[in-house]
């Protein structure tokens, strides 16, 4: 697995694209930061990109990978290798390679700029901390949709309104049902909801932990009383978690069960 | 070497193999043929492992190969349309190949045979459909594997790389190995072959020698028994 790890990670970071990515993510970082002059407002605009773009990348580089390396992926299958070796170990090439530019590209600027001797530092590691699992999980989630879908263009276009329902629909399908239910009590549905959107619960992790929360009004106490605590805080991150593995589990079960 | 029994591969709804026996005992040059969508390439997937069986066992060298990956380490696999990721030169595919195998291998000399030299530092995006096809040989011959499957072979060949082919694969048979082949080109048949499993409809109609082929058909040459095969059943 690890061979296969090296090579897809490799094969990437060698293309075009990856080096766009990184330079994209430089580029920002800078600019953010000599623009604002201040590390935690930096760290709330690129909350706001980070959450939105970083799901998107995965989506589309996911799919474009499987896509583009299929007859490989069978040269690959007719060698004395394990078909879930094989698949693991390209989907943490294709993840993993994504995470390092967001975290290289963002923070070279940042450890420029004084990271380590700024009390920010917890937030940012939380920003890449969460970038890097919206990676792994946006990823994983759009192997699933190709390798579920031969036709390109479909798999391409499911891929997109995945990421279109996490990143803009749940939102307001969400912000619509609080509006039509107000009259109940929402806490726990507030909660939950929260949960099951790895977009949602990453922007309120990070919200919470910039201690703005009183932005959110009155969910926002709900949020604080239940992210604040520790036990909250380790929930969200095991559902980080949770939410890679669950895709990857079912990526690899089709992966061993698909005729190539 | 290699038993199939009862194989059964239906895609979706349609059933391409229905149920497949064959026996594969003694070392020589098989060529699979039939018609197209007959099920040759199904048949050699699912010897490989990459296509499931919808019901029936293989077994490769007295193993049955569900579920399991080591008996490929014995298996050369020519697949039908090579296709690298194209941003990989010739030699870097070659080493990858032989780093994820960790098997002694023998590419120098296969490389000098089709005159593979000048297009090492090449980018696989940059090579002619033939040329691929050489260094798709390359990759599956490099290794002493003691099962070869060649899915048309002759594919983009030039005359002269043809004949290198046709030697090295004679070559490979005196060392002992199973050789299965798929190819719509007869007088290659006809050269190189043992003996022929003809596929018809995801049976197989026919196993034996060309001899035995031609006097069931009663006809006089090879080319003329594969023609009535195929229109008989049709009758």
């Amino acid at each position: 697995m690890l061979k296969i790890l090296k090579y897809s990670f490799f094969d990437l970071v060698r293309s075009r694209w990856s080096y766009v990515y990184l330079l994209f993510y430089l580029a920002l970082g800078f600019t953010l930061l000599f623009l604002n002059n201040d590390l935690s407002k930096a760290v709330i605009t690129l909350m706001n990109i980070i959450i939105v773009l970083v799901p998107l990348i995965g989506t589309i580089f996911g799919v474009m990978y499987y896509y583009n390396s299929r007859e490989f992926t069978e040269l690959l299958i007719a060698q004395p290798i394990k078909r879930s070796s094989i698949f693991l170990g390209q989907y943490l090439g294709v993840a993993g390679s994504l995470a390092l530019s967001l975290i290289l590209g963002l923070g070279i600027p940042f450890i420029f700029y004084g990271l380590f001797k700024s009390a920010a530092i917890w937030d940012f590691v939380l920003l890449l901390y969460t970038g890097a699992f919206l990676t792994f999980i946006f990823t994983a989630l759009s192997l699933n949709i190709a390798i579920y879908n031969e036709n390109r263009i479909k798999g391409f276009g499911y891929a997109i309104l995945m990421w279109l329902f996490f990143a803009v629909l749940y939102d307001g399908i969400f912000l619509l049902s609080l509006i039509i239910f107000e009259d109940y009590p929402l806490d726990t549905f507030s909660l939950t909801a929260t949960l099951l959107n790895p977009i949602d619960l990453s922007r309120t992790l990070i919200l919470l932990k910039l201690d703005i929360s009183a932005l959110l009004g009155y969910t926002g106490a709900v949020f604080k009383s239940f992210f604040g605590t520790l036990l909250g805080f380790g929930i969200s991150i095991m559902m980080l978690v949770v939410w890679t593995l669950i895709p990857v589990f079912t990526y690899l079960r089709k992966a061993r069960k698909k005729d190539f | 070497m290699i038993t199939v029994n009862g194989l059964h591969k239906k895609f979706g709804k349609n059933s391409v193999l229905k149920g497949i026996d064959l026996k594969i005992e003694r070392p020589g040059i098989y060529a699979i043929l039939g018609p197209n969508g007959s099920g040759k390439t199904t048949v050699i997937k699912s010897i490989l492992g990459m296509v499931l069986p919808s019901g029936g066992q293989i077994e490769v060298f007295g193993q049955n190969i569900s579920k399991r990956w080591k008996y490929r380490r014995e298996l050369n696999y020519l697949p039908q349309i090579a296709n690298f990721p194209g941003n990989l030169k010739v030699a870097e595919l070659l080493n990858m190949i032989k780093d994820l195998r960790r098997m002694p291998s023998e590419e120098e000399h296969l490389i000098e045979l089709f005159g593979l030299q000048p297009f090492l530092k090449s980018k696989l995006a940059n090579l002619s459909g033939g040329t691929k096809q050489k260094v798709n040989i390359v990759i599956t011959l490099m290794f002493d594997g003691q099962l070869l499957i060649l899915d048309e072979p002759t594919t983009g060949l030039d005359p002269a790389a043809l004949i290198v082919l046709k030697r090295i694969i004679k070559d490979e048979k005196a060392k002992g190995k199973v050789i299965l082949i798929t190819t719509h080109i007869m007088e290659f048949v006809e050269e190189m072959a043992d003996e022929i499993v003809y596929l018809l409809e995801g049976k197989i109609y026919f196993q034996g020698t060309i001899k035995e082929l031609t006097k069931r058909t009663n006809q006089s040459d090879f080319q003329h028994a594969i023609a009535e095969i195929s229109t008989s059943q049709h009758a």
